[in-house]
């Protein structure tokens, strides 16, 4: 870091940085500098304070302590047109794109005295082959694919030949060969002199594209390293700050079945959906049955029919033996049976409540939180609080409204209250998507604790990893069908991947990563 | 008039009758197309035709009536401006009470201006032109804020559609969060949005006191400014649909009025509801079942923007 210090050679210089919001403080004291033509990665976990930085960088946000050189001169961008001015671009986590408008409109929003549209239509297509980012100007945004919204970020970005190129979790929505092609713009970037500042918490990708690496960890650089010569076990503990062990699983018995779904099929509620076609399992006490699949196979068709939300005859579900296919989700709860849906913000969670309030609509059955039509809210609030306790929610207080939570300590809000109920038959759909290592590994000992305490569990999920790591049995979806489960035991990878009806051709290969 | 009506005549009077709610229209899909929802168009027009009345009495000048019309739409509107923008209210509830207030504080204004006439709004001189038989009527023949409200509604589709500050505008409508996050001032550019309503509103207002009725009573708009509400939605936030939609409302107007003049067998009661009827039923067939229409509609309409971290 001495290079660093002296700032030679330095783009960017962050000293002494600190920005505190009421109940958070969510930098403290930061200082680290990016060089000219690398690619810096800023690792840390959900909350670290890696969004906050780099807002600061772009002019978003004003710091309340520290500096910032800018290829050795003061840095204090009043709003991003200023920092654009300077040089700085930046990709956005949620895209910052309209989708009424088309490609072209996006592009001009996001410089400062763009060209006509025909002029800047010509010079979309230029740069877009360029870089190999194939892109139509005349598109509708709201018609595109994530893949295709992060070119055009990336492509406004490009326009403005920037000197910094800040990426806040860019592949957090990108399918494996999605993330191949923007790792080699991003290369070919680098190779022409410009500086990227990385951020993610996914550490394979830092190994393989990034040049150094500074660690946020609770607001606080925690420490730096060349992720290249670091593995990502070493990356992940300094990010954590602690050792990180697999999650444990102890030996259960196999108890009673608890629940048991026998040839439903159900036409899908979703628009564009796909339908259930005669699904038959049974989940026994202590037992995790992992269904993988490739999205869009009748994951969430699976879900609403076994949470209460599509109802069926009452003998194809039953959970202890009781029929309960016509009943709706609160009956179900008071059954035993719970639910955690994928999409968080508007599913499991509603946006504008309080986590108090959240709390109380999943957990009133089965915690008593109502009585005679009045609700128990210091009840409630002790469950809400018990939840952010027990899963480590970084939330400044149950009143916080949902949305404000990041995805990761919001998915680890709802995967929480499902379990705190304790129930008998849990079912989970995509349980750590979108959640840092820790995170993940948190909830899927929680998962597994479960289960060693005499739960039926069903996951689902499109990480294979993680359900080889946590499921008892293994069985796939495949258009609306589900394979016969089998016991993961002895199962390869081979046999996996015809399960999952090969030709679909699920990213098999990125676990090998 | 009586008998037979005559078209040259009817087109001309349409033309007049649907000034008011075209300019009031006008204003408002530009508040909406930044993402705001005023329904306070009613209780802004009623303070322009106040203020306008007022003003063109006091001056005896139409020219400043008008001006006076347009301050006082956008004086009233800078209120909803601050409850909205500045102290996050909810817009629904600020509208309407935007509404009441105004005919409240219009009624209390106009007290000493019942009963007075208003300096003449003269028509255009156009000399030759406007013995050109037929179209010398229809077009050639109008006071100032006829072509106004055409150029009002030519140059706001310009403005949306090719000029920077269109886009940003539609931008700041369609996402607040993305355009501030790009570094646009959400606020500011629907402070003044609304501000462009509130005078377009005034200045339709100031129309019907001055040159359609031209007198001053209570409650002189007698809904306009929600029919002009309907007519943005209806016409899919597209400036030609609004005038559209305004030239159909002002067109039955006048043929119900003629027809009550002729004396039909119609009841009076059905023939005073028609023009409202019939332009909200038209302006729904032709934004339904389209599937798309419903696009154009600016998707963060009627939310309050607050700037997070």
């Amino acid at each position: 870091m001495t290079a660093a210090e002296t700032g030679a050679g330095d783009l960017l210089r962050i000293e002494g940085v600190t920005k505190a919001y009421p109940g958070v403080v969510a930098n403290s004291d930061v200082s680290f500098a990016i060089a000219e033509g690398e690619v810096h990665a800023l690792l840390g976990e959900n909350g670290a304070g890696k969004s906050t930085l780099v807002k600061m960088i772009y002019g978003l946000v004003k710091p309340d302590a520290g500096r910032m050189i800018w290829r050795g001169a003061p840095f204090a961008p009043s709003q991003p047109s200023a920092a654009r001015a300077s040089g700085i671009a930046m990709v956005f986590q949620h895209f910052s794109l309209f989708e009424a408008l088309n490609v072209a409109e996006n592009v001009a929003l996001g410089m400062e005295t763009p060209p006509p549209m025909r002029e800047l239509a010509a010079r979309i297509r230029a740069v877009s082959e360029e870089y190999g980012l194939p892109l139509d100007p005349s598109r509708m945004v709201g018609d595109l694919s994530a893949g295709e919204r992060q070119r055009v970020e990336i492509i406004r970005c490009l326009l403005q030949s920037p000197k910094l190129l800040i990426m806040d979790e860019p592949t957090s929505v990108l399918t494996p060969q999605e993330v191949e092609i923007l790792f080699q713009t991003l290369r070919q970037l680098r190779s022409e002199g410009t500086s990227i500042l990385y951020i993610s918490h996914k550490l394979e990708e830092i190994r393989t594209l990034c040049d150094r690496a500074t660690v946020l960890r609770r607001g606080k650089v925690v420490g730096a390293c060349i992720p290249r010569d670091s593995t990502a076990r070493e990356m992940a503990e300094m990010m954590v700050g602690a050792t990180l062990t697999p999650p444990e699983r102890r030996a259960t018995e196999k108890g009673e079945v608890a629940l048991g779904v026998s040839d439903l099929s159900v036409a899908s509620p979703i628009p564009f959906g796909t339908s259930l076609k005669a699904i038959s399992f049974t989940v026994a006490r202590g037992e995790v049955l992992g269904i993988a699949g490739v999205a869009g196979n009748g994951q969430d068709e699976l879900l609403l029919a076994l949470n209460g939300e599509l109802r069926v005859a009452p003998d194809r579900v039953r959970i202890h033996g009781k029929p309960v296919g016509d009943l709706g989700p609160t009956d179900r709860r008071r059954a035993g049976l719970v639910s955690a849906p994928e999409e968080r913000l508007g599913h499991a969670a509603a946006p504008n409540m309080t986590l108090t309030e959240n709390a109380l609509l999943s957990g009133a059955v089965r915690q008593g939180l109502t009585a005679r039509g009045f609700i128990d809210w210091r009840g409630t609030e002790a469950f809400a609080e018990k939840i952010i306790e027990s899963f480590d929610v970084r939330t400044p207080g149950t009143h916080v409204a949902a949305r404000a939570l990041s995805g990761g300590n919001l998915q680890k809000f709802v995967v929480g209250r499902e379990l705190l109920q304790s129930p008998e038959v849990i079912v989970i759909n995509q349980p750590t998507w979108g959640v840092d290592a820790a995170a993940a590994a948190a909830i899927r000992q929680a998962i597994l604790d479960c289960a060693a305490g005499g739960a039926a569990v069903v996951v689902i999920s499109q990480d294979l990893d993680e359900l080889l790591e946590i499921a008892d049995s293994f069985a796939a979806l495949n258009e609306g069908r589900l394979t016969k489960p089998r016991p993961v035991q002895g199962l390869t990878i081979d046999e996996i991947g015809l399960m999952m009806g090969g030709a679909h051709g699920m990213e098999v290969a990125h676990h090998a990563g | 008039m009586f008998g037979g009506i005559d078209p040259a005549l009817l087109i001309a009077s349409l033309m007049v009758a649907s000034v008011p709610i075209l300019l009031a229209a006008t204003g408002e899909l530009v508040v909406e197309k930044a993402g705001v929802l005023n329904l306070g168009v009613e209780g802004m027009m009623i303070m322009g035709a106040v203020c306008g009345f007022i003003t063109a009495v006091v001056t005896g000048s139409p020219a400043l009536g008008f001006l006076g019309g347009a301050a006082g739409g956008a004086g009233l509107s800078l209120l909803f401006a601050l409850l909205t923008q500045v102290m996050q209210a909810n817009q629904v509830a600020s509208g309407l009470a935007l509404t009441l207030f105004g005919l409240g504080l219009s009624s209390l204004l106009g007290q000493g201006y019942v009963g007075i006439k208003p300096p003449h709004t003269g028509a255009v001189p156009f000399g030759p032109l406007a013995d050109i038989p037929f179209f010398g009527r229809v077009i050639f023949g109008h006071d100032p804020l006829v072509y106004l409200s055409v150029l009002a509604v030519a140059a706001v589709w310009i403005f949306l559609r090719n000029a920077r500050g269109g886009l940003i505008l539609r931008a700041v409508g369609e996402s607040h969060e993305a355009a501030h996050a790009l570094g646009y001032k959400v606020r500011r550019i629907r402070v003044l949005a609304i501000l462009f309503g509130g005078a377009m509103a005034g200045l339709g207002g100031a129309y019907i006191s001055l040159v359609r009725v031209p007198q001053w009573t209570d409650g002189i708009t007698a809904g306009a400014g929600w029919i002009a509400l309907a007519i943005v939605v209806f016409a899919s936030w597209r400036p030609w649909r609004v005038l559209l939609g305004a030239w159909l409302f002002g067109g039955i107007t006048v043929l119900q009025l003629n027809l009550q003049a002729a004396g039909s067998g119609i009841p009076v009661e059905y023939l005073s509801m028609s023009p409202y009827l019939i332009t909200i039923l038209v302006l729904v067939i032709m934004s339904s079942g389209r599937g798309r229409a419903a696009l154009n509609a600016p998707a963060s309409l009627g939310q309050n923007f607050h700037a997070a971290r």
